[in-house]
This record gives C-alpha cells, structure tokens and sequence, in this order.
C-alpha cells in the first residue's frame, strides 16, 4: 500500500525529470551541455526501467537495467572523447612520430 | 508485497520517494543553473543518489524475500565508478572547447598530461599550449 504510492511519487518524478533533461537537450548552448543531458537522461532511464521492474516484481528488468547504464557510459565517453580530442579511440600515434 | 512487515514497507517507500525527489533535484539544477560546470556539478551528484536509492530500495525488496539481490547492487556499483569517470571526461570536453565560466576564465591547464596537473598559469601563458588532439 505504502510502496504502491511510493512508487507512483517515484515515477512522476523521474518521469518529470527526464523532460528536463530533454528540455536542457533541446536548448543547451554547446556541445557538451548537449551531452551532459543525454548523460542525465540515460540515467533517468535507468531510474524509470528499475521502478518498472519493482512495479511488476521482476528481476528481468534489471538485466536490461545494467545494459542500458552500460551503453549509457560508452556512449558518454565515447562522445565527450570525441569532442575533446576529435577521436574517440586513439590511433596513429606510432606512425605519427617521426 | 503487502505480506511485508509495516517499518520495511516504510523503509522501502523512504527510500523510493528520496531516490525519485533526488533525481528531479538532479534534473532542475541541470536545467536551471548558470554555466556548464555548475549544470555538471548537479545531476552527477543528485542523479546517482537518486537512482542508488531506487536500487536500495529494489534490494532491501529482494532482501526481504531472502534473494541476494545481487544485480541491484551490480548496478549501484557499476553507476558510482562510472559517474565520475564521464563527468570528468564532460569537463574536460568543456575545458577544450573554452566554455565560460561564472567564476571567471579557466586557469590554461595542459589536460592531456597525466600527473601534471599544478596550477601554474604563470609558466604557461594563454596561447601557448602546444596544440591538442592531434
């Protein structure tokens, strides 16, 4: 009873904060805040597949729970690598030296 | 769920209502802050409380019906080693592409070099830095 309601405060919530995170996406003024909010959202997702899966009393989602944070995380690095060195995976180092 | 004793249930709602408000604090300081690394600085913090305490929450459940409850915690650990990590790749990206701050110009640090991180702006003027990301 009480975690029922606990879990609906708990989504609205996170479902709220998600539209921040895609408003901030939207109007973010460089790059970085753009990422940053696709960072912040990935985590939202995370929050919001976990309370589904206490919803419906399944261990299943949290499975998909530890992969999206995974992708989550490349995708964060894999981008802001890419905007602070213009590549994500670092190569040509040996045949750059003279 | 409801076979659950009543200061658990409590302890479960606690921890779900703290975990979703946290996250909406995340979310609001990312939107409404000043310059980029004051909108860093919040959902880092606020966003891996908020879901640590949805997972808290989603292992004692698991605890209290005697499971392990092993892959919230898989995940709780996974978030709190890698939050910092791309937080401080954010900054760096930020720091490369010469965001403003609201506390005034960023010190010219050389951010590639590993272990080299004195703050010593007056050695190395701005302009000077060898060019990066080649």
């Amino acid at each position: 009873m009480i975690i029922e309601w606990a879990l609906h405060v708990a989504t609205v919530a996170v479902a709220l904060a998600a539209l921040l995170c895609a408003l901030r996406l939207w109007r973010g003024p460089s790059v970085a805040d753009r990422i940053l909010a696709l960072d912040t959202l990935t985590i939202n997702a995370v929050a919001l597949v976990g309370l589904l899966g206490l919803r419906w009393q399944t261990a299943l989602l949290f499975e998909a729970v530890l992969i999206i944070a995974l992708l989550g995380f490349v995708a964060t690095v894999a981008l802001a690598r890419f905007v602070a060195r213009g590549d994500v995976i670092e190569q040509g180092h040996e045949q750059g030296q003279p | 769920m409801t076979q659950l004793p009543l200061w658990l249930q409590g302890l479960v709602a606690l921890l779900l209502v703290t975990g979703g408000l946290f996250t909406l604090v995340g979310a609001i300081g990312l939107l409404r802050f000043g310059d980029f690394y004051m909108r860093l600085h919040a959902p880092t913090k606020a966003s891996t409380l908020g879901v640590g305490g949805v997972l808290l929450a989603a292992m004692v459940l698991a605890w209290a019906r005697g499971e392990w409850g092993l892959q919230p915690l898989l995940i709780t650990l996974f978030l709190f080693i890698t939050a910092p990590v791309s937080a401080h790749l954010l900054a760096q990206a930020a720091l490369h592409l010469g965001l403003p701050s609201q506390a005034g110009p960023a010190p010219d640090l050389p951010i590639d070099a590993p272990g080299d991180a004195s703050v010593d702006a007056s050695v190395d003027p701005p302009g000077a830095t060898p060019p990066r990301g080649d």
